[in-house]
């Protein structure tokens, strides 16, 4: 065990506090803060920004060249004219929508083991969101005209097709980062003015406190602040289910087999809050280990998120298992031949490989010893982020690359630069989250003060 | 604890929120003025040319017929630009002398065209047709403006999908008899909608839907 405090014998992991014992509102607030007000920078975090920055400017190169020669760049073509692009949109945007799961439903199901991974799975929710939003804008061929997406009095005389999903995704995107934007911000206010409080140096004490919007820790603050929350929370919370909807739409509205089913829109959020506590996972172990957070990110946080993911991963197993039904049950033959090009088509090993990722593999989450082995839940965590990429490529290629026409067949082949855009966006959404880390405090300081005073069972002196 | 700031960037703070508002607000007006101004449109812009032809000349004054020189107007999409020689058959016998006629004696002696630089041009995407507008009864003037008043030819309407949508949309508004087309100074009728239907019936133009189909025009 590594969970940083002693298990008492014979207590599940499930009962356990969800806060190491012991701790006060100032070691609480001075543990978290310290990370972010420390002198200094950690020659380990140096060497992963620089990496993640590295891939950043892939992404500039590649975005550069794509602006220039245009998406000839990417292996997209008739009939395969969605490639990576799609893939990684749906991908990213799936990974953001743990982090609203987290900080809008669980707080309103009051929830408390959230408190101290909401504030990461946020940010993680915003960065991909904009690593998401970038796939599409790029995919136009002309980027700089993206504002023909949104409505506005036009020398064209022209509204955009409100009878096309790919409309709806606008609005449903640029909402749901509003809303998280939002909400992650005004989050962060009573922190930021706990980190202008702390600060030593004045360059630090005026931006943290410009940051902070001028929050005195007032009874009326905390008023207002408790109602925007909530409003916020109230507002994010039916975005969880409507996004990814959305987003499934762009798929099941079109006629294509693979695509056009009604299991769509509650498969795919399964499928985007399964994806979604992996990245958390994925980003949440090292971070809690490299920042000894191990108090406040417990044994028995990891345990529940892998519970939610062995659940949304069944879910996404059972839309896998309603396609085979469907084929079947409907007769239609495009459908059956689909199912059969899956498991035998060109692309059939990456089928294999999206069942064993997505379906086989994570099954050993049954198994208490292995959601409380550390290293055995971060590697299923990456098997599975993996294994949902794979789902989006099954769905975006191998539908498109075995139309209703033999004569329109064709194979899709990703080029350099459809990798250099992909890793390019990790590299993006690392360096981000590399910022964050050290910049902003990666816990909730105040609820995780709350969280002592409500576990302790008893009055804190402030 | 001292303060960091002082209380005055309190009103700093509660400008900011609408300061984002009023910025994108003017960003978007700066935007639409731009994209409807002269500038950007060529609307009310004359540019150099080799010669200095005057419509308002030739048209106005003069009162030759638009087809004299634009000759393939009612049959072609392209309305066509006249060769030198529709100019020699009369500058062969006036102006013979005019140094501001070289450049066309010029022409007609090399026999290369006179480069003219293009006042009215939709952009390629768009499919345009002169004699189907023409043979509907669309005037000359509906598009080209006051043509018989240009000293210069310039551009009179910004040929924007918009301006093209207008009447696309309700083509009654400026359908005029089929005798008037080539009348540079014809003006609408008080009656315009009622004869603009009549008118619309009678030429038998489409249905404003399948006018407004994307294909019409982007073929």
């Amino acid at each position: 065990m590594d969970s940083g405090f002693t298990q008492k014998p014979g207590q599940a992991v499930a009962d356990q506090p969800i806060i190491a014992p012991g701790h006060s509102f100032k070691t609480v607030t001075e543990k978290i803060s310290a990370i972010v007000l420390g002198k200094g920078y950690r020659p380990g975090w140096l060497f992963g920004l620089a990496i993640s920055f590295s891939f950043l400017m892939l992404l500039n190169l590649t975005i550069g060249l794509l602006l220039t020669k245009g998406v000839g760049i990417w292996g997209i073509n008739i009939p395969i004219g969605w490639g990576f692009a799609i893939v990684n949109f749906v991908w990213w945007i799936g990974i953001g929508h743990a982090g609203t799961l987290i900080s809008a439903i669980l707080l309103l199901l009051h929830q408390q083991w959230r408190t101290s991974i909401n504030r990461f799975a946020e940010a993680m929710t915003l960065f991909a969101v904009a690593c998401a939003g970038m796939f599409p804008l790029l995919h136009m061929g002309r980027p700089w005209l993206f504002f023909w997406l949104t409505p506005y009095p036009n020398a064209m005389w022209l509204w955009p097709q409100f009878r096309s999903p790919l409309v709806w995704d606008v609005f449903a995107v640029s909402t749901y980062a509003t809303v998280s934007l939002l909400f992650w911000y005004v989050g962060l206010v009573p922190d930021l003015a706990t980190l202008r409080d702390k600060a030593a140096n004045k360059a630090s004490k005026v931006i943290y406190g410009v940051l902070a919007l001028g929050w005195r820790n007032s009874a009326v603050h905390w008023s207002r602040y408790e109602t925007a929350s909530l409003l916020l929370a109230g507002l994010a919370t039916p975005l969880v289910v409507s996004v990814h909807t959305v987003v499934s739409f762009d798929f099941s509205v079109g006629q294509v087999a693979g695509w056009h089913t009604t299991i769509f829109p509650p498969y795919f959020v399964a499928g985007a809050i399964y994806s979604g506590f992996a990245m958390v996972l994925t980003l949440g172990i090292p971070i809690r280990k490299f920042y000894h957070l191990e108090d406040f990110i417990t044994m028995r946080h990891l345990n529940t998120m892998a519970k939610v993911m062995l659940a949304t991963g069944l879910i996404v197993a059972y839309g896998y298992l309603v396609e085979f039904f469907m084929a079947f049950y409907s007769g239609n033959p495009y459908d059956k031949f689909l199912v059969f090009n899956r498991l035998h088509g060109p692309y059939a090993f990456f089928y294999w490989m999206l069942l064993s990722c997505n379906i086989f593999i994570p099954q050993l989450l049954w198994i208490r010893s292995v959601r409380t082995n550390v290293a055995v839940l971060f590697v299923i965590s990456l098997i599975v982020n993996m294994g949902m990429w794979l789902e989006r490529f099954v769905i975006v290629v191998m539908s498109l690359h075995r139309d209703f026409l033999p004569s329109s067949w064709g194979m899709y082949y990703p080029t350099r630069w459809d990798w250099a855009t992909y890793t390019g966006t990790i590299g993006l959404f690392l360096t981000l989250m590399f910022l964050f880390v050290r910049f902003l405090p990666v816990i909730s300081i105040y609820e995780m003060r709350q969280l002592v005073e409500a576990t302790s069972g008893k009055k804190q002196k402030h | 604890m001292s303060q960091i700031f002082h209380p005055a960037t309190n009103i700093i703070a509660k400008v900011t929120i609408f300061g984002a508002l009023i910025v994108a607000g003017l960003l978007g007006g700066v935007a639409y003025e731009l994209e409807m101004s002269p500038y950007y449109t060529n609307v009310n812009v004359t540019h150099e040319q080799p010669v200095p032809f005057s419509h308002k000349h030739h048209a106005g004054e003069l009162g030759l017929d638009c087809r004299y020189c634009h000759t393939t107007v009612e049959k072609s999409s392209f309305a066509g630009v006249p060769p030198t020689q529709t100019c020699m058959t009369c500058h062969s016998q006036i102006w013979t002398n005019s140094s501001m006629l070289e450049p066309v004696r010029f022409s007609y002696r090399t026999d290369k065209s006179i480069a003219w630089t293009r006042v009215n041009a939709v952009p390629q995407f768009v499919y345009f047709d002169h004699s189907i507008h023409i043979n509907k009864g669309v005037g000359c003037t509906t598009c080209h403006g006051q043509i018989a008043q240009m000293p210069l030819t310039y551009r009179a309407q910004t040929l924007y999908m918009s301006f093209c949508l207008d009447c696309h949309r309700q083509p009654e508004k400026y359908v005029r008899p089929r005798s008037e087309v080539f009348n540079p100074n014809y003006v609408a009728p008080a009656n315009q909608l009622e004869l603009g239907k009549q008118l619309v019936a009678e030429y038998k133009i489409q249905d404003t839907r399948h006018l407004q189909t994307c294909s019409t025009c982007h073929r």
